[in-house]
This record gives C-alpha cells, sequence and structure tokens, in this order.
C-alpha cells in the first residue's frame, strides 16, 4: 500500500462522534444550549483516558518519586520516568534526558533565555523572533537583550501572516546568537517552515528554539528532522493538564546549562563545607518535587493522540479548517486575518460594525466559544492595526455542524447589529 | 436570546453607532486615558471643571459596543453636575453592574444608566461598562496614572 493510499483508508475510518464520547464536556450545556467549544488555541478538552490516569495515580499509587526505597515509589519513579520516554518518543527526541519536565511552555522558554541565554548573549549580540510571536516567546527575551546589553530583531511578515523569508535571512548575521520562532501562530494559525528557518539560523552559528505550543496538537512534530535546538510546549494544549509542560533541548546545550531553580531533587552532593555539585540533566532542571500526576498525564494524553494518529489528525483537521475558510468567506463583512498557504486549524477575524468582545458574548449566548481579544500578540494587532480578532481554534473533535452552528451565531451577530 | 436582547439593548445599539460627546473638548481642565487590555479598548475621558462642577465632558477612544455606550450615556448624564454628584453616580453605576443579578435596579437613581444592568449576566463585559466612569473618576480625583480594568 502507497503512503497516500493508507492515510486516504485511516482518514475514512476516523469517526468524529466515536471521538467526541471520550470526552463528556462536550455533551455539556451552555447557557442551555449545546457546546460547540472552539477554543482549543487556549487550552484543550480532556478525554477520559487522561482524568482516568489522574484519578488512578492519585486514587492508588500516589508516592513521590527519585528517594523513596518503598515500592509505591519506585512505581512512581518509574511512571514519570516512562512518561518523559513517552514524550522524548513522540517528539523523536535522542534521548529520554533531553525531555525537561516545567509547568508549560512559557517557564520552558524562560529556562532557555535564562540558562543558555545568558551564558551566550552579550553586549551588542541579537536575537530574532517573528512579528506574529505569542507574548511568550517575546517577553523573556526582551527582558534577556535589556539585561545584557543585546538587540531584538523582527522577523517581518506578510498580510497574509507567513514570515518573509528573505528579509529573515538578511537579519541573521554572526551577531544572531539566539532565533526563537513559532512552530504555528496561536492568532493566526500560520505554519512557519521551521526546517529552513532553522537551517539558515544555523549557517550564522545561531542557536534556534521552536515554540511548539500550536505545532504538537495539529501535526506530528520531529524534532530531529526540524533540528532545531530547543522545543518548547505546555501540556494542557494537547489534551493533557495543566501545569506540565516540556523542554526538549539538545543534550549537550542542556548539559552546558546552569540551573534554573535551585533546591531538592537537583543536587548530586549538598555540603556546607564543599558546596553543592547539580545532578546532571532533566533532574537539574526539575528542583523540587515535580508535576508527578502532570507527567503522567500527559503521557496519558500522548498515548490517546497516537490511538487515533496524528497523521489522521492532521488530515481531519485540515479538511474542518478548509470548511470553516469557505464557510466564513461566504459571510460578507467579516474579513479574515491570517490566510497563509501553511496553516493549523485556527481562523481569526474581524467584522464590520461589531467589535470582536461583541461578537464573542453574542456567540457564547449560543452555546459557541470563541476567543476574542490580542490572543497575548499584541504587536502582531498592531501589524494589522485592529484592537483585537475574534478566533476560532479547532480540535479533532470538532464537527462540520459546529461549524454550521458558528456561521448561524455570527449572522444572529449581525442581526444585532444590523 | 432574552438576555442578549437585555445587553444589547436599543438605547446601547444607538450610542454604540453615534456615541454623543465624541471628540475633543475645548478648554479641557482634565483628562484620563483608560484601557482594558481584556478587549482592547481604549478611550480617553475629558473633562472642563468650573468650580467643582463638570460645565463640558467628552470622550474619544475606540471599543466593543459596552464601553462605546457607555461612555457615551456617562457623558450625557454627568454634564452640567456637580463632581459630587458625579461621584455619586459612578457609585450607583459601579454597586449596580456589581449587583447580583437577582437584586432590582433602582431606576430613580439611575435614569438611562440602569439599561447597562444586563452586564451582570455577563460578568466579563462589567470591565467594558465601567471602563469610561473609572476614568471620569480617575480625572475627577487627579489621578496621574491611565486607569486599566484588567
Amino acid at each position: 500500500m502507497s503512503l497516500s493510499e493508507e492515510s486516504i483508508v485511516s482518514t475514512a475510518s476516523f469517526d468524529v462522534e466515536r471521538v467526541r464520547r471520550d470526552f463528556p464536556v462536550l455533551q455539556e450545556q451552555i447557557r442551555g444550549k449545546e457546546l460547540v467549544y472552539l477554543d482549543n488555541a487556549a487550552t484543550t478538552q480532556k478525554p477520559l483516558k487522561v482524568a482516568d490516569a489522574l484519578q488512578r495515580y492519585y486514587t492508588n499509587e500516589n508516592a513521590n518519586i527519585h528517594r523513596g526505597v518503598h515500592l509505591l515509589s519506585q512505581q512512581a519513579t518509574s511512571s514519570y520516568e516512562r512518561a518523559r520516554g513517552t514524550v522524548g518518543h513522540f517528539l523523536n527526541a535522542n534521548k529520554p534526558e533531553e525531555i525537561v519536565f516545567l509547568r508549560g511552555a512559557t517557564e520552558a522558554v524562560n529556562l532557555v533565555a535564562h540558562g543558555y541565554g545568558r551564558q551566550h548573549v552579550g553586549s551588542g549580540d541579537e536575537i530574532i523572533v517573528s512579528q506574529m510571536e505569542h507574548h511568550s516567546n517575546i517577553v523573556p527575551w526582551q527582558v534577556l537583550c535589556e539585561e545584557r546589553g543585546a538587540t531584538l530583531r523582527v522577523a517581518p511578515i506578510n498580510d497574509a501572516g507567513e514570515v518573509l523569508l528573505e528579509e529573515y535571512e538578511e537579519l541573521l548575521s554572526e551577531r544572531t546568537k539566539i532565533v526563537a520562532i513559532t512552530h504555528a501562530s496561536n492568532a493566526l494559525g500560520t505554519v512557519n517552515p521551521v526546517r529552513k528557518m532553522v537551517n539558515m539560523a544555523h549557517k550564522c552559528g545561531a542557536v534556534v528554539l521552536i515554540d511548539g505550543a500550536q505545532g504538537v496538537p495539529h501535526m506530528s512534530v520531529d524534532v530531529r528532522e526540524i533540528g532545531c535546538d530547543f522545543y518548547v510546549f505546555s501540556g494542557h494544549k494537547l489534551f493533557a493538564p495543566t501545569g506540565i509542560g516540556v523542554l526538549y533541548g539538545k543534550k549537550p546545550l542542556l548539559n552546558a546549562m546552569p540551573p534554573w531553580e535551585t533546591g531538592g531533587g537537583m543536587i548530586q552532593r549538598v555540603s556546607f563545607e564543599h558546596g553543592t555539585t547539580y545532578a546532571d540533566v532533566p533532574m537539574r532542571f526539575e528542583a523540587g518535587t515535580p508535576h508527578i500526576a502532570g507527567a503522567i498525564g500527559l503521557a496519558a494524553a500522548i498515548d490517546y493522540i497516537n490511538s487515533i494518529g496524528p497523521k489522521v489528525i492532521a488530515d481531519y483537521e485540515d479538511k474542518l479548517l478548509r470548511y470553516v475558510t469557505e464557510q466564513l468567506e461566504e459571510v460578507d463583512g467579516i474579513k479574515l486575518i491570517g490566510t497563509a498557504k501553511e496553516k493549523v486549524g485556527v481562523v481569526s477575524f474581524v467584522m464590520d460594525d461589531a467589535h470582536p468582545h461583541d461578537i464573542g458574548t453574542i456567540l457564547d449566548t449560543e452555546g459557541i466559544a470563541v476567543r476574542a481579544g490580542h490572543h497575548c500578540a499584541q504587536p502582531l494587532m498592531q501589524f494589522y492595526n485592529v484592537p483585537a480578532t475574534v478566533r476560532a481554534s479547532l480540535a479533532f473533535y470538532n464537527t462540520r455542524a459546529e461549524i454550521d452552528a458558528l456561521v448561524t451565531g455570527i449572522r444572529k451577530v449581525q442581526e444585532v447589529f444590523k | 436570546m432574552s438576555e442578549l436582547r437585555e445587553l444589547y439593548q436599543e438605547i446601547i445599539l444607538d450610542h454604540n453607532k453615534s456615541p454623543r460627546n465624541f471628540g475633543k473638548l475645548e478648554c479641557v481642565t482634565t483628562s484620563q486615558e483608560g484601557y482594558n487590555p481584556l478587549c482592547g479598548d481604549h478611550l480617553y475621558v475629558h473633562l472642563r471643571l468650573e468650580e467643582n462642577r463638570i460645565e463640558g465632558v467628552s470622550f474619544e477612544g475606540s471599543g466593543c459596543a459596552i464601553s462605546k455606550a457607555s461612555a457615551s450615556l456617562m457623558t450625557v448624564a454627568i454634564q452640567g453636575k456637580s463632581v459630587a454628584e458625579a461621584e455619586r453616580l459612578f457609585e450607583d453605576f459601579h454597586s449596580m453592574v456589581m449587583a447580583d443579578v437577582a437584586e432590582p435596579v433602582d431606576e430613580t437613581k439611575l435614569g438611562k444608566m440602569a439599561i447597562f444592568s444586563g452586564v451582570r449576566e455577563f460578568p466579563m463585559r462589567v470591565k467594558c461598562a465601567t471602563l469610561a466612569w473609572h476614568a471620569m473618576k480617575s480625572a475627577i480625583s487627579g489621578d496621574e496614572s491611565p486607569v486599566s480594568t484588567e
């Protein structure tokens, strides 16, 4: 069977109604209406398998990890480390030690800015981000630049919301120490050509961090194929609990980084006379008792995604994205913001006469959950010269019927504001 | 739909479309900026105070229908009032939108502003309705830093 035949078969076997039964919240009523959850870029819903994994851990398996000699502690340790392995495999990392468990993508960016950035960025150096970054992939670099006397450069985008690669390449120089780029834009849906961008950056000797918060939920990610030095994401946007996130880093880079927080769990030896030596990576960056249940829940979420298949998910979402785009394009007075060729399931738009926040409220009365605001990407809003947009963001459990409900809701907005 | 009609009443839609006292004001004595980072509402309230009386008031900026209509209706309500009266109106308005949905609304105190009681069904929108009011109060008090309703 050829690859394309295989994908046709697997997409055909994807049964969205069956998948929806794994997410009890999707059967909830909101203001007397069936919930239409289109705020997946903010956070995704959790499948029963994840809730069950948390429940099982807390009810039957709870113990602290690493130090216990008792059986329960050993089991918790192996579940936690197995979760690391699951994440490593999911990203196709070389080794599980390249996976650091943190609170989320934000903490992961901060750790790299602190640990790698402070060692390698000095006065006169440059860091490059893109115009479409989330604040969490802007502010830590701004702070670092201020502290080190470095300059933050911004890779420009075109009106469709795509990075201008030639301009990006021109920004790169031997002064560039770090490039921090999102895999997929949370506000536009644009998927960046990260492999190409990493290659260009590496030619100048810069390291590259990819913000994968909107990458991993929508496509299969291979960090070795991308070639990036760091890749970060948050569990809760990947059907896992809040409070758990991941930093992937190439081992030699992580190894050379000083600790982030200090305390228990991240040391090799502590002595008042001889000082303290630190543990190897990844433990060095996991001071204190980590979010054990979160890591276990994240692994359960990844197992669940793998049981459907990232490729099947991507194909289904792509069809849904095309459908919602077509439907919205047919509504008079709607302007889509972000029309890149390569996109994940995010549609941002503004409307004549109605402010995004009013649209959000009216859709809410129809049970439709969307985001209205700047999506933590104010420089991007400034680029498009809008105060805010309405954003509908998809997951594989969304349906065409829900898209139809969104369009009906938008017609209602137009009725109110006619 | 009923709670929606309750929120987006004709008066509100009208003031959103054609805001009153919109724009600059001559002989301004005090101005204040108001910003609601949540939805990006951003406006300025300008006042001309003479002997503790609001002789002139206007606002400018951009925002959602609720924030714009609220600002517009506020300018109409406080025009010509004493500073103390405007402050009392602020308190009454603020208490109304913050009150429980079941709480009755005192229309004699609030006049036209009573139509904003609909925002109580939508707690996230209270900040939109109160933005201009906070800016006005802060302008009267002579605060220097802009108002934010985050």
